[in-house]
């Protein structure tokens, strides 16, 4: 209990601690859905801003968005191949966009300075709510994608190349989606509680260059997480020969 | 719970997991649908009629420099054609100008040696009538002197 009392006196840190909203009897972590709000309004402004008036010759915003696009497009098509990348490459790109506009704007947003009730505003992707229904939503892809593509052929996959694979494949069904969620779940988080924990002892100087490793952090989660979806995507509707 | 709670919370915790969770993926599918028809889309399109536009253009360009490859070497052909049959042409007139000169030159020769042989038949002519009315006047000259040696006898 040493450990938890020591952990308690940061008090400025609130781990844990969430603002609760009470609709009927389910309870929301209020806090998740007001970031992801604010950043997924600033995404869409900027993506309407930029999609405003489509030229040919791209002018600055459209350049930058037709390069997220084209970024988005390679990542599809090299996980998930020639065949049906079209069909997955919005759920992907808004995985990759999410992920990163919420990594990102909880790093770089002074999240802090607003106060609430309870709990306090940071990276949608540091609440396990979030990570978790991303990674169910990427298992769902995958099986709906395998099984739209292939019927029920996609079973194959199970005892793929040889039957003794069974056990491990119906595994890793479960620790695909526990391992997606959990990576991005911990990274974020450990990176908001490092640069909290030192500027909490040390506020000048020292975490600067540990935000800035929190930013590749994010950005590489970001990416690492549209990857796999798109691999495990592309796993399932592999043809097997 | 109590071994996810350690770090200090007195309410939920790091691994509180209620309504957020299905909320958050209706929301994530809901802007799935929203960047599809905002950003993936309309982007896709532009960039998809440009690469169109620009593979067409690419095509139509090796179109048209194999239309000129073409061209050029036909050109050259017909350079060729033209240039062998100049000579030929050329090597033809020289032939037949030496043909010319050659019929001239034996035509003149064969007069040449004509003429000459008349005047060799003239000059032995005039040479055998010279030699005889010679020998007819040495016979002459010979009578008239053994006539002459009688005489004064």
């Amino acid at each position: 209990m040493f450990f938890n009392s020591l952990l308690t006196n940061f008090a400025a840190l609130e781990v844990g601690q969430h603002l609760y909203w009470q609709i009927g009897n389910i309870r929301l972590h209020g806090q998740v859905f007001l970031t992801s709000w604010i950043l997924l309004g600033a995404l869409l402004v900027f993506i309407s801003l930029g999609t405003k008036k489509m030229e040919n010759d791209p002018k600055g915003l459209q350049n930058l968005l037709e390069f997220l696009w084209d970024y988005i497009r390679d990542l599809a098509r090299t996980q998930i191949g020639e065949k049906v990348y079209r069909d997955w490459m919005p759920f992907i790109g808004t995985l990759f966009l999410f992920v990163f506009v919420s990594n990102w704007g909880g790093a770089l947003i002074p999240w802090r300075l607003i106060k609430l009730p309870s709990g306090e505003l940071g990276a949608p992707t540091a609440d396990i709510n979030t990570t978790i229904a991303l990674a169910l939503l990427v298992s769902l892809s995958y099986f709906y994608a395998g099984l739209s593509n292939k019927g029920w052929r996609y079973f194959e996959y199970y005892v793929h190349p040889t039957p003794i694979m069974l056990p491990f494949k119906i595994l890793e069904d479960f620790t695909k989606p526990l391992s997606l969620s959990f990576r991005l779940f911990g990274n974020i988080l450990a990176d908001e509680l490092v640069v909290g924990v030192l500027v909490f002892l040390v506020p000048l100087i020292l975490p600067i260059p540990v935000m800035f490793l929190g930013l590749f952090t994010s950005a590489i989660q970001a990416l690492i997480f549209a990857t796999l979806a798109a691999y495990y995507i592309g796993e399932a509707v592999e043809e097997h020969h | 719970m109590l071994a996810f709670n350690f770090f200090g919370a007195t309410e939920g915790g790091l691994f509180d997991i209620n309504a957020t969770l299905p909320l958050m993926a209706i929301q994530v599918v809901a802007l799935t649908y929203i960047l599809n028809a905002l950003f993936f889309k309309p982007v896709g399109n532009v960039v998809e009629k440009r690469e169109k536009f620009v593979s067409n253009n690419i095509i139509e360009a090796k179109n048209k420099l194999s239309e000129v490859k073409k061209l050029e070497a036909d050109l050259l052909s017909q350079l060729q054609s033209a240039r062998s049959e100049a000579q030929r042409i050329v090597s033809e007139a020289e032939n037949e100008s030496d043909k010319l000169y050659k019929e001239a030159l034996e035509l003149a020769n064969n007069e040449a040696n004509a003429s000459k042989e008349k005047a060799r038949l003239e000059i032995e002519s005039q040479t055998s009538a010279a030699r005889e009315q010679l020998s007819k006047q040495a016979g002459d000259l010979s009578e008239l002197i053994v006539n002459r040696l009688i005489l004064e006898k």
